[in-house]
């Protein structure tokens, strides 16, 4: 009855020693074609979630399953990591190579490809992104809104098949901001997006999930406006999840 | 990147300062690195007046060919006296030996002299080279260079690492200090003052180790397993064959002559 689910997740739950609880018996799920908005206070663990998606910390308990396999342990995660692009709130954090080209090419290198081909793969996906003629700029000295840019040429370079993006207009600028949404529509992957921007929000979001005193609930609203806009069909079964 | 680390072609304060590419600038990293590195060795295992005084010439003939900036060398250089200063002063005081003159009672040595003398030449031998060949790569080349020449990853990474965010750990710097300022701080010696500053260390420290932790995330994300890989293939030219056939004899001769 319904596609086959690119990540779902279910029973997910997650503790920090003085947080406390902040994922409490979360289900989840993202399909082909969806952009979904996570959406909740300072605080309420949505950048948790997504790096339990990818296995950067650990589930207290809980079962995930990425793109046809139940992932447990890090060498399981290793592959999830290449399908599933991580943008960091920070692009400081992600941007670590002195030149823009080595940065955007450090992912397909880290895939097993030659050197000449990660270098084609990383050119091809800047002039994707109108960024051409960055190449041998040096990362550090771009401003915040190309740092954004490259951030995500980096990550799409990999191929992936869903994108992650932990608050991806923060401090951006109206123009930068347009901008990445623009980009951000023109591209095929599904997206889990973590934003307070509600703008932001409902230019791309095909529904809504909340993060709310550890539980994951579906907001109804929200994904009537987006519906219009989205590409995916909006599914009313399966969101809210509560133990 | 901090802009002084990108080419001692820029002053300390970021400023690009002029330079004009010299001969120095078409040599290739790693052959700078181990020449000045063989060049260094020499010079201060030598102990002989005439190889000292010619090691010191060639330093400086060195900072010429390179098109060093006068002023900013030799503040370099001064800076580097300033360490040595005291023990320079007090060597010929302080060694046993024939006296050469009295200062206040205290009669200085000769040979605590040429020691002293010996010394000065050496630093300055090895300090010119060093700022004419590896001074004018930027600390990304250097780091290739190193990392070529097959010093282990870990050191490599280190420098390459430092070199990218010793910058963003400064603006964080500044901008808890600002912060501090506009609630009206200012330093005094007083407990408040120690305090607050030793939070502000603190906090940097916590800050740098949480971001090391995002960058190693970020990494892991995209599918770091240990290892980099290098981009510029690095090749010897005529322009360096040259320079070695130069060089070597040279560092040969040098040597030689300690034996005279």
């Amino acid at each position: 009855m319904m596609m086959e689910s690119l990540i779902k997740v279910s029973g997910l739950s997650y503790r920090y020693p003085r947080r406390g609880l902040v994922l409490d018996n979360v289900d989840f799920h993202l399909n082909v074609g969806e952009r979904v908005a996570l959406t909740g206070a300072n605080g309420a663990g949505k950048t948790t979630l997504l790096h339990l998606l990818v296995g950067l910390k650990k589930a207290k308990s809980g079962e995930i399953f990425a793109f046809g396999s139940i992932r447990k342990e890090e060498k399981s995660f290793v592959d999830v990591r290449a399908q599933a692009g991580f943008l960091f709130q920070d692009p400081d954090d992600q941007l670590f190579c002195p030149t823009v080209i080595e940065d955007v090419a450090f992912g397909p290198l880290n895939l097993g490809k030659s050197r000449a081909e990660a270098l084609k793969i990383a050119s091809d996906t800047l002039a994707s992104l109108g960024m051409e003629g960055f190449e041998e700029r040096i990362t550090h000295q771009l401003s915040g809104g190309e740092k954004r840019m490259i951030t995500l040429a980096a990550v799409l370079a990999m191929e992936p098949e869903v994108l992650l993006l932990d608050e991806p207009s923060n401090a951006l600028d109206a123009k930068a901001r347009q901008h990445l949404i623009d980009t951000l529509k023109t591209l095929p992957q599904a997206m889990i997006i973590i934003s307070h921007d509600e703008d932001f929000l409902a230019q791309l979001a095909t529904r809504e999930v909340r993060l709310e005193k550890a539980k994951l609930v579906a907001v109804s609203s929200k994904s009537e406006k987006a519906k219009e806009s989205g590409p995916a069909a909006m599914r009313s079964e399966a969101e809210t999840v509560h133990a | 990147m901090p802009q002084f680390l990108e080419h001692s072609g820029t002053s300390w304060k970021g400023q690009k300062v002029k330079h004009d590419l010299s001969m120095i600038d078409k040599l290739d990293p790693r052959l700078r690195v181990i020449l000045v590195t063989a060049f260094a060795f020499v010079t201060v295992l030598s102990e002989n007046f005439w190889v000292l005084s010619i090691a010191a010439l060639t330093g400086l003939m060195l900072a010429l060919c390179a098109q060093l900036n006068v002023k900013r060398t030799l503040r370099r250089v001064i800076a580097m006296d300033m360490f040595m200063i005291f023990l320079v002063v007090l060597l010929p005081f302080t060694t046993p030996g024939e006296p050469l003159f009295t200062v206040a009672g205290l009669s200085a040595s000769k040979e605590g002299f040429l020691h002293a003398l010996m010394i000065l030449l050496k630093a300055h031998a090895v300090v010119l080279s060093l700022l004419a060949l590896v001074g004018t790569l930027s600390a990304t080349s250097l780091g290739h260079a190193l990392a070529h020449l097959r010093v282990p990853d870990k050191l490599v990474h280190l420098l390459l690492f430092t070199v990218r965010y010793l910058d963003v750990i400064g603006q964080e710097y500044k901008r808890m200090r600002r912060a501090m300022q506009a609630r009206a701080f200012v330093l005094r010696t007083d407990m408040h003052t120690w305090r607050s500053i030793g939070y502000l260390i603190g906090m940097l420290l916590v800050h740098s180790l949480e971001r090391s932790e995002r960058i190693m995330d970020a990494m892991k994300c995209r599918g770091y397993k240990g290892q980099f890989y290098l981009f510029d293939e690095m090749a010897l030219s005529t322009h360096d064959y040259r320079f070695m056939a130069l060089f070597i004899p040279f560092l040969c001769m040098l040597m030689g002559l300690n034996f005279l």
